[in-house]
């Protein structure tokens, strides 16, 4: 992954619902913020997730999901990382998720849950930390 | 996965997605050691054909490379792609778009697309995009298709290194032709009016070709101009052909690799130079200094070279 170069991150929306906005609003907040952000909108499988992560070595992958089921979703999303290998890329979830499903989530492997509503700049603090930890841990 | 170096080129060859990705990323983050990975590669490479692709933004530049890619494999070819966006010179981010129009391939086998940022590198993109080129090339890539906007300098030599150079309008677009005028027409290889399923086209195609008449650059055969709808699918075969077919003529193709590699030998050289100098005025923090004595008009530019240069008693 990438060392003192820019951190990457992709921002996807897996599932049909049709609400692009929330993701677009956190792509341009993460450019802003500094990161390189491929942005490839709706309605993407996970397996065009998986496949779009590891060409474009991203650090990060962003689902942002609104149409309830970011459980099978992101489900879908892990399983395809660790069948490939790239279970190392920080995965995270934005989006209208109920409160006990944040913590199945993050069992999932899921680093962390923003729900809607969330400062764009908090998701950018949490991934530049995060990316870093996991630099200098691995 | 190990990281090294070797480990990384030993995979791009075994046609490894995951390691060509990572090559990538390690090359275009200029890691320490970059250069000389990509010296032991490159002797391997030059057998992919790489075809530019510029023009106005919104024109479809991504909408066509995605279905000529579809035809490209369709005739048995693999093919890579560098898609190339801006980077936000106050952010340093970059929000990197053109997957949003090639979502049909991206699980196609015999496809790899990476989206590149241009990163403010002060001349550097050229180089950046060149060996992200012969990383795919090495990989086995047929065919290279390299999508830059083409308005800025720094777009347009990328495009230069190309074999190729495919121009895309759109109709409707007097100033879009008129930005071509500046700087793309001289490298033109072929010519194509997207959007065809929107009025205007026949006007576009006149005005391309009635511009085309006014500069025959001597020793240089006139541009093809195709019509396509990206969207319908129409007349993409056609362009494919048209730079499948193209040959460009033997003392053309030999002037153009000897500027070509005179200019890599001379980027790499100001890179290297320049990039040696300016560490050492940074590790002095002095550069952040100079810039704002700029600012403040307390001293010039040419001064400070004068002064970062200094040392090597030049001049
Ligand atoms: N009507 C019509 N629209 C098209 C065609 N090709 C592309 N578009 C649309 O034009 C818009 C821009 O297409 P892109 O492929 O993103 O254009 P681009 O030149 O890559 O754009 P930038 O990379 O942003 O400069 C999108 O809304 C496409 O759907 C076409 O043949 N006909
Ligand atoms: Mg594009």
């Amino acid at each position: 992954m990438n060392q003192g170069g820019k951190i990457r991150v992709l921002v996807a929306k897996p599932g049909l619902d049709g609400h692009e906005r929330g993701a677009q609003v956190v792509a341009y907040g993460l450019r802003d913020a500094g990161f390189e952000v491929i942005y490839t909108g709706l309605r993407q499988t996970a397996e065009q997730i998986v496949s779009t992560a590891i060409q474009e070595d991203v650090d990060v992958v962003g689902l942002s999901i609104l149409s309830g089921a970011h459980l099978s979703l992101t489900r879908k999303v892990m399983d395809g990382l660790k069948a490939q290998g790239a279970d190392d890329i920080l995965v995270i979830v934005g989006g209208i998720i109920p409160d006990p499903d944040i913590q199945k989530l993050k069992d999932m492997g899921v680093g962390e849950v923003f729900v809607s509503g969330t400062p764009v700049s908090a998701i950018a603090q949490y991934i530049a930390s995060a990316v870093s930890t996991r630099k200098n841990a691995g | 996965m190990n990281d090294s170096w070797e480990n990384l080129i030993a995979g791009v060859k075994n046609r490894d997605i995951r390691a060509a990705a990572r090559l990538i990323t390690r090359v275009e983050n200029r890691a320490p050691g970059w250069k000389e990975a990509m010296s032991r590669i490159y002797s391997r490479t030059g057998s992919a054909r790489v075809i530019g692709i510029t023009g106005s933004p919104g024109a479809g530049k991504s909408t066509l490379t995605c279905a000529m890619t579809k035809e490209l494999i369709s005739r048995g070819l693999t093919v890579g792609i560098i898609a190339i966006d801006p980077s936000s010179p106050f952010s340093g981010g970059a929000l990197l778009g053109d997957r949003l129009r090639m979502k049909e391939i991206f699980e196609t086998p015999g496809v790899f697309i990476r989206s590149m940022a241009t990163r403010g590198m002060l001349g550097g993109l050229c180089q950046a995009a060149r060996d992200v080129v012969r990383i795919l090339d090495l990989f086995g890539k047929d065919i290279i298709l390299v999508e830059t906007v083409g308005v800025g300098q720094d777009e347009i030599e990328v495009v230069k290194t190309a074999d190729l150079v495919m121009v895309v309008c759109m109709p409707g677009q007097g100033d879009g032709i008129q930005a071509i005028k500046a700087g793309v027409m001289e490298i033109a290889d072929l010519y194509v009016v997207n959007k065809a399923d929107m009025p205007g086209v026949d006007e576009a195609v006149a005005d391309i070709l009635a511009m085309l008449e006014l500069s025959t650059e001597t020793g240089k055969p006139s541009a093809p101009v195709l019509k396509t709808s990206a969207l319908k699918n129409q007349g993409v075969k056609e362009v494919v052909t048209a730079f499948l077919d193209h040959r460009t003529d033997e003392d053309r193709r030999q002037a153009k690799a000897e500027i070509r590699a005179r200019e890599e030998i001379l980027s790499l050289l100001a890179q290297e130079v320049s990039g040696y100098i300016l560490k050492q005025w940074e590790n002095e923090n002095r550069f952040c200094e100079s810039v704002n004595q700029v600012l403040k008009k307390q001293k010039d530019p040419y001064a400070i070279v004068k002064e970062m240069t200094q040392r090597f008693n030049w001049s």
